[in-house]
């Protein structure tokens, strides 16, 4: 019994220890530029949540995050760092401005379907790649995962100044803005869409369905943890690692397809914004764990929203957004390690 | 012809900072740790670095400051890895972010601010030689300090006792253990020294090659110099010969955006990494059981060169890399 | 240098390991350490040399009681252990072995280093070569490495773990003519040994080790009468004779069959191999580490394709279809490293059987568990359903292993199928296997140790340098046969007679 409350302390205490420090360590950052570290938090953490059109900036993050996060969170299952989630998101974004410059007189409805299809197959794609070099040339999925970023983004430029470049002059600001009917509608006076969140909270249901109560899931469990004995016995080990790898790719790449008909309505060289990266933090603080995917990525986009206005405000860098993201994953990482 | 070796002194110089840090990754990484923080270490080293010169007008004291910052992120990573048995892939993963968001954070106030830089200061007599004056020693004193660092840490490794337990350190720490020495300590102090070399390569950039401070200010250069490392077969001499291949690739990238302006140059900036994955693929793919049997069925002739190529660029890692070490 | 213990205990849970041991070595001897596995040698030699630290009682050097906090504190007051496996460094070369890590002021420098191991070499009769690199070359010469590096590095008492395991006769003389000339020198040498005939061979003293205690208390000289040390080891009723039983005639189709297959493995090169493997009987592969077990497993599993030649199951041609079609077609794998390869330690018994469903869209959880709780009552696994493998014991995970072969195997292929167990759970170990052999199933095991070969095989295969010899009936067979066999003596004449 004693040792049973014991631990059930120790179990409440870690993570209670790990959010102090990591408050303290962003505290000491804000201390340092000589702002109230109060004032900047109340921006951080409430700021989002201050008007209709912040919140709803913060849903727009906070869905292409969650999809991101959920991919992640089956790559992680599979025991896989996949690094390249930035990549795919572009992939999945370029992929999906195809079809809607193709053919713009379509049918929003049947172009959104087509566009969500091919950002995910280009997501999926990419991802792939890395399967493909990690699997016949040995390259980790880390690595791998790095350079196809690096080619993404490249990929990314090269469309929008060259053969996407506006029909006035080439920018970097992106491409022209696709005609209007094809914006992913929103609410009244808000940069809302309601398909964004929608999606996002559809994939995380199937993908914790999947993974918790399907025989797909249970052997992606098992090659994550042990890819020679689940390969022994009779799972095949490389084909559940290269779907893990292709679903997420599928998921970020739906991201990129919202980023385009949702937020940006072009494409832009930055696209991805950092997006599946912040992604990977979500997922590694929700350990895999699917139920704590939603809170955590709406808590980190609601950070990185309200640390926008921190620059007009205060004056100082929305970077701290960043920081305090950082930070939780950190010691929540030490929080989670077994005393020896 | 000229022309030529001021081009290749300009490689020289560009790669120093990532010559640096890829010889302290090198160390750790032959000690078995995995230092994945290195691109935000770099970011923030050289914003510490640059703001510690500014504000002190001292540059080894911006130097100084960039090494502590390094090492102590590299201490963090030894704290939560090797002693709090945390995965060193997803430590030095969110250390790579936190410190690249601390950098830009912290470093608002110095953004585009001018300030003190190593100052060119070529060796007398010597710089006047013909080619090599022009290659070696037209230079400052960082520049020089990445070429010693590489026959340095070669012969740290291979020369030395102590690089025996180096190397040893990441082949097989058992073994080291049975010989009385304590593999933890020993893996904190190469991963620490390591990191205060990431710190001064940091410093480097924001001190030296890229003068100044701005906003993800190394664009990059952690990414690849882990990449390089791998590249190089974990071997000095080859690293360093892949941070200059990357530098030269750099150049002669920018060099040809006159020749092809319709590629834009931000493009022809990720050819690189792109180029050296992709070339550690081939290499890779070159050295597979697959390969190496269809080798074998080559005519004779074929085999032993062809063999002894493969052996010479096949890069093995040290075999218990990444691993924790458990006592027995 | 005079070492001995006192009321020496160690403890592993609720297993006492060592309890209250005392006795001692003397100097310029070799004493040999007697005991069936389990019995509590190897945790003696452990603390002996810092690897793990005793719970009570003391170690005492040359009448000096000493605390060991490892094996570097051992080294330094003089006690050097060489491993099964020796702890080497495989990447190095033999000199940079010898000068990694040693003791300040042991070598000056790599030449005299080199000059020190050639001679002691020379003294020894070990051929070394100081450039070579360890990971090219045998067991039997890394152990040779071994012992010079910690007689150089200052030991005044070697420990040898069970040494002749897994190397060449040739190399086991060699061995014993160091081992005596090391202690005409002075020196203490612990010879731990299972094996009766090499400790009468070799040792002054014995120390016979049954369930953690020494019996009878204190040493023995030698020689002491066989069947004596036979009963101290096993107790009173002394070891079970083997029982031969007439193998069944081949009426059935092979369970696998190879033709003229080839296939190469690092510097090991197997050629034309034609071999057939019956149904109903247990065939045992012996042979040195290294001498082609494993690639042929590899080939009956399916984990590796033949480079020529053709590889049947149940007759059809299975040539380069995968693991996952063998295992279909009903080949299991037992690998020796059980939670490295075998099962996933962090799942349970049942979600391993959930694993094994090969239908449905769901995982039948109802039913994985209702397979668990069946398993777990007839292997008698120490264990609820949800348990973690990883938490399970050696013997209970080897047991879990088994159950999770399914009754329609035709052949299993078992590496080392009782590595690391106490006597009683590898006995168990091996009367299901039995079981499944008198079921029908050809099974194809591995082992290190020759005694479990000679046991339990109803064939015995001998594999030398790569090459696979004919299936031998156990009954034609002598241990000292087998043991010269797969050092290579008479290799030729075997593979020739069958022809």
């Amino acid at each position: 019994m004693r040792t049973d409350r014991l631990k059930l302390a120790a179990n409440l205490t870690r993570p209670l220890l790990a959010l102090v420090a990591a408050f303290a360590l962003t505290t000491l950052a804000l201390l340092s530029t000589g702002v109230s570290p109060l004032e900047a938090y109340r921006l951080v953490l409430f700021g989002a949540f201050s008007t209709p059109v912040r919140l709803s900036d913060m849903i727009m993050l906070a869905a292409p995050l969650l999809l991101c996060a959920v991919g992640l969170s089956i790559t992680f299952a599979g025991g896989l760092y996949n690094l390249g989630v930035e990549g795919q998101m572009i992939a999945g974004a370029i992929a999906a401005m195809v079809p809607l410059r193709l053919w713009p007189d379509w049918p929003p409805l049947l172009l959104w379907l087509l566009a969500g299809l091919s950002g995910a197959a280009g997501g999926a794609l990419w991802a792939l790649l890395i399967g493909a070099l990690r699997r016949y040339a040995n390259v980790s999925e880390i690595f791998a995962g790095l350079g196809m970023n690096f080619l993404a983004s490249g990929l990314a430029l090269y469309m929008v100044l060259g053969p996407w470049r506006r029909q006035t002059s080439a920018s970097l600001s992106g491409t022209d803005l696709l005609p209007r009917d094809l914006w992913l509608p929103t609410i009244d006076r808000l940069r809302l869409a309601p398909a964004a969140p929608v999606i996002a909270l559809l994939a995380l249901a199937i993908v914790w369905w999947a993974l918790t109560k399907t025989r797909w899931g249970l052997e992606v469990r098992a090659v994550g943890l042990n890819p020679a004995a689940a390969g022994r016995l009779g799972v095949a080990a490389f084909r559940r690692m290269a779907e893990t790898l292709a679903a997420c790719g599928a998921l970020a790449g739906i991201a990129g397809m919202l980023q385009v008909v949702a937020v940006h309505h072009a494409l832009i060289p930055n696209i991805s914004s950092g997006i599946g990266l912040l992604g990977l933090l979500v997922a590694l603080l929700a350990r895999a764990d699917p139920r704590w995917l939603l809170p955590i990525a709406v808590a980190f986009a609601s950070f990185t929203v309200g640390s926008i206005q921190l620059p007009l405000t205060l004056g100082i860098d929305s970077a701290i957004a960043g920081v305090l993201q950082g930070a939780l994953v950190l010691f929540a990482l030490v929080a989670r390690a077994r005393v020896r | 012809m000229d022309q030529l070796w001021i081009d290749l002194a300009a490689v020289l110089a560009a790669a120093s900072p990532l010559v640096i840090a890829a010889m302290g990754e090198t160390l750790s990484e032959r000690a078995g740790v995995i230092n994945l923080s290195l691109d935000g270490t770099m970011l923030l080293a050289a914003m510490t670095g640059f703001a510690v010169a500014l504000t002190t007008g001292n540059l080894l004291l911006g130097f100084a400051a960039a090494a502590l910052v390094g090492a102590a992120v590299a201490a963090v990573l030894g704290l939560f890895s090797l002693t709090l048995g945390q995965s060193q892939t997803a430590v030095g993963f969110v250390l790579a972010l936190l410190c690249t968001d601390l950098s830009s954070f912290l470093g608002a106030p110095f953004v585009r601010v001018p300030g003190p830089a190593v100052p060119f200061t070529p060796i007398p007599v010597l710089a006047d030689v013909p080619v090599v004056g022009t290659l070696f020693f037209r230079h400052d004193p960082v520049i020089y300090a990445s070429f010693l660092i590489i026959p340095a840490t070669a012969y740290l490794l291979y020369g030395t006792r102590l690089g025996l337990i180096v190397r040893a350190l990441g082949e097989r720490p058992a073994a080291v253990y049975a010989r009385g020495v304590d593999v933890t300590r020993w893996r904190y102090a190469l991963l620490i020294a390591g990191g205060a070399l990431v710190g001064i390569a940091g410093a480097a950039f924001s001190l030296d090659l890229k003068q100044g401070w701005s906003y993800r200010h190394t664009f990059g250069a952690g990414w690849i110099v882990l990449a390089i490392v791998i590249f190089g077969g974990w071997r000095p001499w080859r690293v360093a010969l892949g941070c200059y291949l990357f530098a030269a690739l750099e150049i002669v990238a920018t060099r040809s955006q006159s020749a092809l302006p319709n590629i834009p140059t931000q493009i022809v900036q990720v050819a690189p990494f792109v180029l050296m994955i992709f070339v550690l693929a081939l290499v890779n793919l070159a050295s597979s059981p697959a390969a190496m049997r269809r080798v074998a069925t080559l005519p004779q002739i074929w085999q032993r060169p062809l063999l002894g190529a493969i052996n010479r660029l096949r890069a093995t890692a040290p075999a218990a890399l990444g691993q924790p070490f458990e006592r027995p | 240098m005079h070492i001995a213990v006192e009321n020496l205990t160690k403890r592993f849970g609720p297993v006492c390991a060592n309890d209250r041991l005392t006795v001692s070595f003397a100097a310029g001897q070799i004493h040999g350490v007697l005991g069936e596995n389990g019995a509590g040698k190897s945790t003696l030699m452990k603390l002996l040399s810092g690897y793990i630290q005793p719970d009570e009682g003391r170690i005492v050097f040359n009448d000096a009681p000493r605390r060991l906090r490892g094996p570097g504190d051992a080294l330094a007051a003089g006690v050097g252990m060489v491993q099964q496996e020796p702890l080497d460094i495989p990447a190095f070369t033999v000199l940079e072995n010898l000068l990694c890590a040693a003791p300040p002021g042991v070598f000056r420098s790599r030449r005299a280093a080199q000059t020190a191991l050639l001679e002691l070499a020379g003294r020894l009769g070990f051929p070394v070569d100081p450039a070579a690199r360890l990971d090219q070359l045998t067991i039997g010469q890394r152990q040779q490495v071994e012992i010079m590096r910690l007689l150089l590095c200052g030991a005044q008492v070697l420990i040898l773990d069970e040494p002749t395991t897994g190397i060449t006769a040739a190399q086991a003389r060699a061995l014993f003519a160091a081992l005596r000339q090391i202690a005409a020198e002075g020196r203490t040498v612990l010879f731990v040994s299972h094996k009766l005939e090499e400790v009468a061979e070799l040792c002054h003293t014995v120390t016979v080790l049954r369930n953690g205690h020494v019996v009878p208390p204190g040493q023995l000289p030698m020689p002491q009468p066989q069947e004596y040390l036979l009963s101290l080891m096993f107790g009173e009723s002394g070891a079970a004779p083997p029982i031969y039983r007439p193998l069944p005639a081949i009426d059935a189709p092979p369970v696998w069959e190879l033709r003229h297959v080839t296939a190469r493995s690092g510097a090991l090169h197997l050629v034309d191999l034609n071999h057939r493997f019956a149904a109903g009987r247990i065939i045992g592969l012996a042979g040195l580490d290294g001498s082609g077990q494993q690639v042929l497993l590899r080939l009956l599993a399916g984990q590796q394709a033949p480079d020529h030649g053709q590889v049947l199951v149940n007759g059809r041609d299975l040539t380069g279809a995968g693991s996952i079609a063998f295992r279909q077609a009903g080949v299991e794998y037992l690998p020796a490293d059980r939670l490295h390869d075998g099962m996933i330690g962090a799942l349970s018994l049942a979600d391993h059987f959930a694993l094994l469903q090969r239908n449905g869209l769901l995982v039948d959880r109802r039913r994985a568990e209702e397979l668990a709780r069946q398993a777990i009552a007839e292997y008698q696994i120490k264990a609820t359903p949800v348990t973690p493998i990883a938490s399970l014991s050696g013997g209970n995970q080897q047991r879990a292993m088994l159950a999770l072969i399914p009754s329609t195997a035709r052949g299993i292929l078992a590496e080392q199928p009782t590595r690391g167990l106490d006597v009683a759970s590898a006995r168990a170990i091996w009367s299901r296997l039995q079981a499944r052999r008198d079921d029908g199933c050809c099974i194809i095991f591995s082992s290190p140790d020759l005694d479990e070969i000679m046991e339990y095989s109803d064939e015995v295969i001998v594999c030398f340098a790569g090459r696979i010899g004919p299936p031998i009936p156990r009954a034609l067979l002598s241990a000292s046969r087998l043991a010269e066999l797969i050092g290579g003596v008479g290799f030729d004449a075997l593979v020739d007679v069958v022809r």
